[in-house]
């Protein structure tokens, strides 16, 4: 069982990591925990199951599909309710968030309206397929999910490192007025930021729909919270924290239900996570405050 | 001048929420009913349904229910009902809020749900400091009407279905042991799987593990995997349609092909539509048995088809007896008087119903026979 359930738990930390770097890349550049996260994560969620399982479309249709409606979202949310808000003085820096909470609100109540409240199923093609390793069976769905987690990682990571959109984008994080004396396009990297945000939001959403069978329009809001959780913990603006945050998570979850009782499942897990910012407050891979306010 | 802003902005607040007050008053209410010719009782029944919101299978099947029955009865002139239909949408807060309005804002003479047991823990005790008559038809936990003398249920409760499924179970596939699976955060899931748990243990069956869960959950799959790997005969699951759907189908998905015996919750053929050929074996305990040989089952079965374009389930048939015996109730009383309707409600004995001969026991709960059904072939036939 130890093996089955470490598959589980990888799995679940998979989609948890690439829920979490949505989190992380825009609060690195923006400084703003972006609510509404979750609700993009759930429509990608939505717009997948609509091509794959009510258009019977392939899978990688699925994904694109659901790229680009929370991209489009994300492009949405940045110029309509983030970008009015930014350089405005006498403002409580504490506006972005509200406004990402409204809009995640009013996100819930359009999915409501639309797709209904309940559980739909999310039909994979090849959701049968499995492979029996000795007396383990692994799904080829799990595979899947963890293989285009990593790519997704593994590509983010890239592009942030060797790229000069990358690098561009480190800078603005880092400081957004230098970064824009130097002449980088910070408006059009804020824009891109919370675009590819949402966009890996999508994607994960259909890897959920994916490794669950079910969706339905309450979700975000539980992996929105888990999603927050995990870039604390992980370290805010960290992508390498919010992958080891998210597959941290997702083992401890699932080995607590295994060999403890399933009923401290998120007790446990989030007591570890205040254990751990106790100890560390700007979380494993966070950096310790700068002295310089940005 | 931005005093002037901030005073503008505290009026345009107060005008948006006397606004939406105002509409919220004019929140969904039935038809009116047709006009009565002579002394027909008039009487304003409120009912709280989950209208929208997870559940609201439970909800929509109800409300038809009581729709069905409120136009019959009517139209027989011996009384005349107007249900104040408010959704709770599964809350309990909108719940409270609901009884709240029904009691003091639409004077109504009863209530009728909620659907719940959750909700009815808190809506009960305010119907019954108010001495409001209030009657589940889908509450099921234990404690429900022990809550007040105006506590009154016609939904078979888990204490009385459970041991008959699960004894007809352990007969036929002769069990040994056993997993519980139940949600922990809700009234009635928990009782469901003390009962479960306390029949188990009368019957000697080996608990292999508990396991749970919450509600809103989409993954199942480590609790599963542990049910698994632990061998069971069987396993005992407590949810309601939305979790429970989904259990059985990630359960069926991931090989565990043992029977799974459900409670009050997976009565609902909204499991069947989601979980599909997951459903196949499920087994429950129910009173209701739309194939029942009986004229009035026939009728009612009939009708509410050719109202609502599908055949009644439990739900829909435990409302449809529900607002009878109201009406009952409001002619043996006489007038719609709130002491004197509880009064003649806690009187009813054999009542003849679409689920069988009803009475209410000296603490306003059921009694009444249930029979065990099996999901085959996508829909409820009897357990053989």
């Amino acid at each position: 069982m130890l093996a089955e359930q470490l598959i589980n738990g990888i799995t679940l930390g998979s989609i948890y990591a690439v829920v979490a770097l949505g989190y992380t890349l825009v609060f690195g550049v923006l400084d703003i925990i972006n609510m509404a996260h979750g609700e993009i994560f759930m429509f990608g969620a939505f717009v997948g199951m609509l091509i794959v399982t009510k258009a019977q479309a392939p899978l990688w249709a699925g994904f694109l599909g659901a790229i680009l409606a929370t991209a489009a979202m994300g492009y949405l949310l940045e110029r309509f309710a983030l970008r009015p808000l930014r350089g405005r003085t006498g403002g409580s820096p504490l506006a972005p968030l509200i406004s990402t909470i409204g809009v995640s609100i009013l996100l819930e109540n359009i999915a409501h309206k639309i797709f209904g409240a309940g559980n739909q199923l999310f039909e994979t093609p090849f959701a049968e397929i499995r492979f029996e390793i000795g007396p383990i069976t692994v799904y080829l769905v799990q595979v899947a999910i963890l293989a285009i987690s990593l790519l997704l990682m593994a590509g983010l990571s890239l592009w942030l490192r060797k790229t000069n959109a990358g690098k561009a984008l480190r800078a603005t994080a880092e400081n957004l007025e230098t970064a824009a004396l130097l002449g980088v396009n910070t408006t059009g990297i804020i824009t891109a930021t919370v675009v590819i945000a949402s966009a890996m939001g999508g994607v994960a959403g259909v890897l959920v729909g994916m490794a669950f069978n079910y969706i339905n329009n309450q979700m975000g809001l539980a992996m929105g919270l888990k999603g927050l959780a995990i870039i604390i913990f992980g370290g805010m603006g960290s992508v390498a924290g919010a992958v080891a945050g998210g597959l941290i998570l997702g083992l401890s979850e699932t080995l607590v239900v295994a060999y403890g009782s399933s009923g401290y499942r998120d007790a446990i897990a989030f007591a570890a996570i205040i254990v751990v910012l106790l100890l560390r407050p700007q979380g494993l891979f966070g950096q310790a405050p700068p002295e310089m306010q940005r | 001048m931005s005093r002037m802003i901030r005073f503008a902005g505290l009026i345009s607040i107060l005008a948006f929420a006397l606004l939406f007050m105002g509409a919220a008053k004019d929140a969904p209410k039935a038809a009116a009913p047709a006009k009565p010719k002579g002394p027909a009782i008039p009487a304003k029944i409120g009912v709280i349904s989950i209208i929208t919101g997870q559940g609201s299978g439970y909800g929509e099947a109800i409300t038809n229910g009581f729709k069905l029955a409120r136009d019959e009865i009517n139209a027989k002139n011996e009384v005349s009902i107007e249900l104040v239909v408010a959704d709770s949408s599964g809350k309990q807060e909108q719940a409270l809020a609901a009884a709240q309005k029904l009691i003091n804002s639409d004077r109504v003479v009863a209530i009728l749900g909620p659907t719940l047991s959750t909700e009815m823990k808190v809506v009960a005790p305010e119907a019954n400091a108010s001495g409001v008559p209030i009657m589940g038809t889908s509450t099921t936990a234990a404690g429900i009407t022990q809550i007040g003398k105006f506590v009154f249920r016609n939904s078979l409760p888990e204490s009385l279905a459970i041991p008959a499924s699960v004894k007809k179970t352990v007969k036929k596939y002769n069990l040994r042991k056993v997993a519980l699976f139940y949600g922990n955060d809700d009234v009635f899931t928990k009782s469901g799987f003390d009962t479960m748990k306390k029949v188990a243990e009368e019957l000697k069956l080996s608990i292999v593990t508990i396991e749970t869960f919450q509600k809103g959950q989409s993954d199942y799959k480590a609790q599963l995997t542990k049910i698994k790997a632990l061998n069971p005969d069987a396993v005992f699951c407590s949810a309601l349609y939305e979790e429970g759907a989904v259990i059985l189908s990630q359960a069926r998905k991931m090989g565990i092909k043992v029977p799974f015996v459900g409670g009050n919750g997976f009565n609902s053929p909204k499991v069947i539509d989601i979980a599909k050929e997951a459903a196949e074996g499920l087994i429950v305990a129910t009173p209701w048995y739309p194939e029942r040989n009986d004229p009035k089952v026939k009728a009612f079965v009939a009708r509410y088809d050719k109202a609502y374009g599908k055949k009644p389930d439990q739900f829909a048939a435990q409302a449809y007896d529900a607002l009878y015996i109201m009406a009952e109730a409001l002619k043996k009383a006489g007038k719609a008087d709130r002491q004197k309707l509880r009064d003649a409600l806690a009187g009813v004995r054999n009542f003849n119903g679409v689920l069988g001969k009803f009475s209410f026991d000296a603490d306003r709960d059921v009694v009444m026979d249930p029979v065990v059904l099996t999901i085959k072939g996508g829909k409820f036939q009897m357990f053989q």
